[in-house]
């Protein structure tokens, strides 16, 4: 049984910046994680009241109903512009976009590769889950090589079909970039090291070094048919060796943010 | 070894993806078969409540920041 | 003031920022890139922002973002980059968020050429993104009716949470003309209620086109529809020229509406009693005159440079009452005074009909010239 009387003390609970709802994302789904870990973030620095999100278009199009915080809602692809329009006008709050990967790495990337070349002083939450999730699972510019998808239904064929983009690799080659890092959501030693990552650009942006972005590898249990648990293995097994965890590019004047 | 604290799940936003009964590191936490939340999802909850170290690793990974940890501030407390 | 000899998208550049142009974003584009070019000077100089986006999809979602935040902004392009932003304005309009749009209209389709056209009325005064939307568009006929109607386009904007664009043809543009260009006004300082901010207030702030459940589309549209009535209600503007005693009238907007403006005069000296109707809102159009104006006279001349685009809106108000007459030049080409001479001459002259399609007769005419 559990105790209940004996005084403790709160040592995890549910961030504030998080909105009170119930989100609509499927049971397991790292969405949910993430959204937490920017809430948390938020909450630390003491910038909800300073902060507006950029919604993008995909399974985290309802993010802004997720966060009590100012938030605009982005055409397919355009939400790093969009950020970059509001960041310009107020360059004192901290402006943030949240992307999977079909909004990021196929519709959206000439809009990523503008702001983060510019250096545009915003972060991006990149979600990485291999598919595109709310239009029921298609082949993403992020499938892995073979990978099954309501639109590669015999595997992606590289020769057919091309191959994955690895967005921290292709970004960190951006002069204009700051601190590019891919972290994954699979388990809770990386979910801990993604949270700080996460705050980590958001210091970033406050002390205005330059563009983050923090890539997280994440799951879709539903469309890659598999229980919550064995797709965090998934992400483990098969996303991992494609797409390598570690920091991309971080500015010298980044590297001296102690958190 | 006694319970180092304990864990609420708030089953309003609990939806049985057994990730936190899966990292559990000394088997803590399982679902409820015997109940369901208002959504209809099998809560998880404490069945080895004397093995929590309250180590947060449940709240971590949780998908739907529905659970809350409390560390008994002293460490007196029997499970 | 004094009057300075200065090109339209100078011009229009210039009157934006003292109207309390807060941000600009846009993207290269002949013949509009001088407006770019002199904000890209002229705003880093007063401490606002500037962007040279990475493409007119990027520069009006930066507009989007930046509106969303209640302040005065603007992009300006041509038309196949007016085509690029019509997924944004669609958006923005669905935001209910202001901004201003110069579309210096070049000719086409497709990549066409850089010469004045007006073949984009369609896609600016009827939609051209999706869903039901309009946008108030304001079409000058000179520099300084450029400059003039800048800053009504911002007012215009504010006022009805909308957009507006102020449709140059690209002679107007690239046209050096004189033109007083009035002094600065401070920026806006209110913030509009709607606007985001960072829930500074603790109250946070949504902005989005989204509306998942069709009653709550259909209420949102329902108030998009009834702030444009109210827009066609109090915004209507035109110039009437020798309008008092016409037996026919010529309807032209913009360039077409100043070289019509020569032809008229021409035909007055000739003595034929021919005014001008130049629509300065395009949408709203001024539909009032010009049922007032069916009444009256015996048959119009709708002038363009286009294939008859505005000329469905006149045949719309004038229902089969009287003879309408159409005059265009496409693609570029820039029609002469005379030429248009020429068409009023014809109409006076008749036979005159409301039969058929006033289209298909110029098309006619023109394929014998041309052809």
């Amino acid at each position: 049984m559990v105790v209940t009387d004996i005084p403790t003390k709160i040592v995890y609970e549910r961030p504030e910046a998080l909105d009170p709802r119930v989100t609509h994302y499927c049971p397991g789904c790292t969405h949910g994680v993430a959204h937490r870990l920017v809430a948390e973030a938020l909450d630390e620095m003491g910038e909800v009241e300073n902060t507006i999100g950029v919604a993008s278009v995909g399974c985290s199009v309802f993010a802004y109903n997720y966060f009590n915080i100012d938030f605009v809602e982005a055409a397919h692809g355009r939400a790093p512009a969009m950020a970059t329009g509001i960041k310009r006008v107020l360059p004192d709050r901290l402006v943030f976009t949240y992307q999977g990967d079909g909004d990021l790495a196929s519709i959206g990337m000439g809009e990523i590769v503008g702001a983060a070349s510019r250096g545009e002083q915003i972060t991006v939450i990149f979600i990485n889950n291999a598919t595109y999730g709310m239009t029921g699972g298609q082949m993403a510019p992020t499938s892995l090589p073979g990978q099954v998808t309501s639109s590669s239904p015999t595997g992606r064929d590289v020769t057919r079909q091309g191959h994955p983009i690895q967005t921290a690799e292709l970004l960190s080659t951006l002069t204009g970039s700051s601190y590019i890092v891919r972290r994954s959501l699979h388990n809770f030693r990386e979910t801990r090291r993604a949270k700080k990552a996460i705050r980590t650009a958001f210091e970033v942006q406050k002390q205005g070094l330059g563009f983050s972005l923090v890539e997280l590898l994440s799951n879709c249990p539903t469309n890659w048919g598999m229980s919550a648990v064995e797709s965090r293995d998934w992400i483990e097994e098969r996303m991992l060796a494609f797409y390598p965890l570690g920091d991309y590019k971080v500015s010298s004047a980044v590297a001296d943010i102690k958190i | 070894m006694p319970a180092k604290g304990y864990i609420i799940v708030n089953e309003l936003y609990c939806k049985a993806c057994e990730l936190c009964v899966t990292d559990c590191p000394h088997e803590v936490l399982a679902l409820d078969m015997e109940r369901l939340t208002s959504r209809g999802y099998h809560p998880a909850h404490m069945v080895k409540p004397e093995a929590c170290t309250a180590c947060s690793i449940c709240a971590v990974v949780c998908p739907d920041a529905a659970i809350t940890v409390h560390r008994y501030e002293k460490q007196k407390a029997e499970g | 003031m004094a009057k300075e000899l200065i090109k339209g998208n100078t011009a229009v550049a210039e009157a934006a920022l003292r109207a309390g142009l807060e941000a600009y974003f846009g993207y290269p584009i002949t013949p509009q890139s001088e407006l770019l070019e002199h904000l890209s000077g002229r705003m880093p100089e007063l401490g606002r922002p500037f962007v040279q986006a990475e493409s007119e999809l990027g520069a009006i979602n930066m507009v989007y973002g930046a509106a969303c935040t209640g302040k005065r902004v603007m992009t300006s392009s041509s038309s196949p980059g007016v085509s690029l932003m019509m997924e944004g304005l669609s958006y923005i309009a669905g935001t209910e968020v202001p901004m201003v749009l110069v579309d210096v209209v070049r000719g086409g389709p497709g990549l066409g050429n850089i010469a004045p056209a007006q073949g984009d009325y369609n896609q600016i005064v009827h939609g051209g993104g999706h869903g039901d939307y309009r946008i108030i568009v304001l079409a000058p006929s000179s520099v300084q009716e450029a400059v003039d109607l800048t800053a009504l386009a911002f007012d215009l904007a504010d006022k009805y949470r909308a957009i507006t664009c102020i449709m140059l043809d690209g002679s107007i543009g690239q046209m050096m003309e004189p033109a007083e260009i009035p002094p600065m006004q401070p920026l806006k300082t209110d913030i509009p209620d709607w606007a985001v901010r960072g829930a500074r207030d603790g109250e946070k702030r949504l902005l989005t086109s989204i509306n998942l459940d069709p009653p709550a589309q259909e209420a949102m549209n329902l108030r998009l529809m009834t702030r444009w009535q109210a827009i066609e209600r109090n915004e209507v503007r035109y110039k009437g020229y020798y309008l008092d005693d016409a037996d026919f009238v010529v309807v032209g907007f913009g360039t077409a509406g100043r070289i019509s403006l020569s032809a008229v005069r021409a035909a007055r000296e000739k003595g034929l009693k021919v005014g001008l109707l130049r629509p300065i809102t395009v949408a709203p159009f001024p539909n009032t005159v010009l049922d007032e104006l069916t009444e009256k006279v015996e048959g119009f001349l709708v002038v363009e440079m286009n294939a008859g685009q505005m000329l469905e809106d006149v045949r719309l108000m004038v229902r089969g009452r009287k003879p309408v007459e159409f005059f265009g030049r496409m693609g570029g080409v820039v029609p002469f005074p005379d030429e248009v001479l020429t068409e009023i001459e014809r109409l006076v002259k008749g036979p005159r009909t409301t039969d058929g399609h006033p289209r298909d007769r110029w098309l006619a005419r023109l394929a014998e010239t041309i052809g």
